[in-house]
């Protein structure tokens, strides 16, 4: 019987590839590492086409590893929701790298390349896996790597930001592995959809503490993900690193929200028993307040690199609003917002990149005039209506699907008004940066930094999601809603997941202690 | 055993907490240290703690302990040990780049005190 591999090749390839990097030497073979990382990078979107295309056929995939039966082996999931999430990493990925070499980032540190391919790796992996300590374990694969990322190039601002990055995600991970713990020793299985079964038929008596577990992920993926109380870390650290890191960076966050969405579908969703529907009631009010946090950060910056980071944690709170709504409309319209962002997010940081080197700097105070101002003005607009969610662009498409979803909720007025009222703060910032950064000028004459066409490519076609969005808003929306559909039947998932299992029946009880079974 | 296994590992949990509240680079990086192995001693006690037992399943044996947590416990410690050593190296590079061993680079205690005057520069050319 022939095993079909394909679904392990999204971690694979920049595996293979970040290794086979690492033998190149950087500094004399620039050249040679540049051209196999953009091969790498370029070859994921055909491989994640494809994955996608046949969850659109089949549903749900699994890839068994080793060959060992799903819930005492590794199982890789590829269902509508990781295959879309695949295929976004590697649509941001060939733009953030094509930037990173065009703006010579690889040439400041050693590393970038086989670092970068790492870091896909980490993302793709956590987007696959089927299994709870191997998400702890793809987490921390793509957590180093941005570690590393996030510092390439050195210089104050960086270490500073970077310093309390790294002390929070290790102190997460540690949040990350008692979790686990918990979990594990009430339930004895780390595969998710056995997980579920099992939480589904959890005793009264470790109500509790599996309750807690689930929370104790919560914080993980919400600190990961700029939650409220835990986003401190990101408008410095995603405002201080190089602009096609960044750009990647815009990815990161959407991993917290990724595993949100999994975990709390899957394991403790609607029909977990004890532990059902528990994140939703903190979802909800912890995002409608990141939201409103983040549009006033928005609001204070003056810094156009900021006040993009600052809409990082914007998109979060939209984004987990949505999903604390937990209706299939609001999930959809989740998704569909999750695509606009992180597209729209990490073009903003390309082209705040551009802007910054006709200006002189990023911040708001008068500089010299930019140099193209209708090309640099003309794509800033672009980028500014989608962000602030206007009509036409595709910002405007999410915000409208998710204020529809929340038309039946009892948090109606709450939803509706954090979010429009933000939604007017967020125009209001955006539009006096924009005054700020292209009309508050200098009597001098521009500097001599044209951007050429290879600078600007990846800027504009990331910025090109905001019209295309919309233009593919019919098919778009039918996949986010199939997604949707999918992400509420937990059970198919599992089936797929245990297809293979023929060891062990299902246990209808809690796990049996080790050492005191006949 | 469980009492003072769970004691060891509040005690951990607790120290490593206190020490990652200070605001020094070292000591955060001695905190985040002990947490680590208050986690990892957590994790291998979810197992169920039981002496002299293999973690084989064989036929005729019928006293086992769970192997994966061991497992899982080799895969946490070998992940910690290379994140504790990023963040040791990350700690020396901030105390030169920033001057300070402070986790946000500021300057306190006695430079504070002095008003952070020539001898207190936060880019440490003089100290």
């Amino acid at each position: 019987m022939t095993v079909d591999h394909s679904l392990i090749l999204p971690i694979l390839l920049p595996f293979v590839v970040g290794i086979a990097l690492l033998s190149i030497d950087g500094d004399r073979h620039l050249a040679w590492q540049r051209r196999l990382s953009l091969l790498a990078t370029a070859a994921a979107i055909p491989l994640a086409i494809l994955l996608l295309v046949t969850t659109v056929d089949s549903g749900y995939r699994t890839y068994v590893l080793g060959h060992w039966p799903a819930p005492f082996g590794i199982v890789l999931v590829l269902d509508r929701l990781s295959a879309l999430m695949v295929l976004l990493a590697a649509v941001v990925a060939l733009p953030a790298l094509w930037s990173a070499i065009g703006a010579d980032t690889d040439r400041q540190g050693r590393y970038f390349h086989p670092l970068f391919q790492f870091q896909l790796m980490g993302l793709n992996g956590a987007f696959l896996t089927g299994d709870l300590f191997n998400l702890f374990v793809f987490f921390e694969i793509l957590l180093i790597a941005s570690y590393s990322l996030l510092l390439h190039g050195g210089g104050r601002e960086r270490i500073r930001a970077g310093l309390h990055y790294v002390i929070l995600n290790l102190t997460g991970s540690a949040l990350f592995l008692i979790a686990i713990g918990v979990l594990y020793g009430l339930t004895g299985t780390l595969n998710l959809a056995e997980l579920a079964v099992r939480v589904a038929h959890a005793s009264a008596a470790d109500a509790g503490l599996i309750r807690a577990g689930a929370l104790l992920l919560l914080v993980v993926f919400g600190l990961k993900a700029a939650l409220l109380p835990l986003h401190a870390w990101l408008p410095a650290a995603y405002a201080n690193t190089g602009a096609p890191i960044a750009a990647l960076f815009a990815l990161l966050t959407k991993v917290g929200v990724y595993s949100i969405i999994r975990v709390f579908t899957l394991a403790f969703g609607s029909t977990a028993g004890p532990a059902a529907d528990i994140a939703a009631p903190w979802l909800l009010p912890l995002g409608l307040a990141t939201l409103l946090v983040g549009a006033i950060g928005l609001l204070a910056s003056w810094n156009l690199r900021r006040l993009i980071a600052y809409s990082v944690i914007v998109s979060t709170g939209m984004l987990l609003t949505a999903i604390g709504l937990s209706t299939a409309a609001s999930l959809s319209a989740a998704l569909v917002y999750l695509i606009h962002t992180t597209l729209i997010t990490a073009g903003m940081f390309l082209l705040a990149d551009l802007i910054a080197e006709q200006r002189g700097h990023a911040d708001s105070q008068p500089a010299p005039p930019v140099a193209q101002p209708a090309l640099l003005g003309g794509l800033f607009f672009v980028g500014v209506v989608a962000m602030a969610g206007l009509p036409p662009l595709s910002g405007f498409l999410g915000k409208v699907l998710l204020l529809q979803a929340a038309q039946d909720s009892p948090a109606l007025p709450w939803v509706w008004g954090i979010v429009l009222s933000s939604g007017l703060l967020i125009i209001v910032a955006l539009s006096r940066m924009g005054s700020q950064l292209f009309w508050r000028t200098l009597d001098s004459a521009a500097l001599p930094v044209h951007a050429t066409v290879r600078r600007l490519f990846p800027a504009v076609a990331l910025l090109a999601a905001g019209p295309l969005l919309v233009i593919l808003g019919q098919p778009l929306i039918g996949y986010a809603s199939a997604t949707a559909q999918q992400l509420r039947q937990p059970a198919a998932y599992i089936e797929a997941s245990l297809a293979n299992r023929h060891l062990a029946p299902a246990p209808a009880h809690a796990a049996p202690v080790p050492g005191t079974t006949p | 055993m469980e009492a003072l296994i769970a004691v060891v590992i509040g005690l951990l949990a607790a120290c490593g907490v206190y020490l990652l509240l200070r605001a020094r680079t070292f000591t955060v990086v001695l905190g985040l240290m002990l947490l680590s192995y208050a986690v990892n001693l957590f994790l291998l006690a979810m197992g169920r703690l039981a002496l002299h037992r293999p973690p084989i399943l064989e036929a005729g044996r019928s006293a086992y302990t769970d192997p994966v947590p061991q497992a899982l416990v080799l895969t946490a410690i070998v992940i910690g040990f290379a994140m504790t050593a990023f963040a040791i190296v990350l700690a020396l590079r901030a105390r030169r780049d920033l001057g300070s061993d402070h986790v946000d680079g500021r300057e306190t205690g006695a430079c504070a005190e002095s008003g952070g005057g020539s001898e207190c520069r936060p880019d440490g050319s003089s100290s």
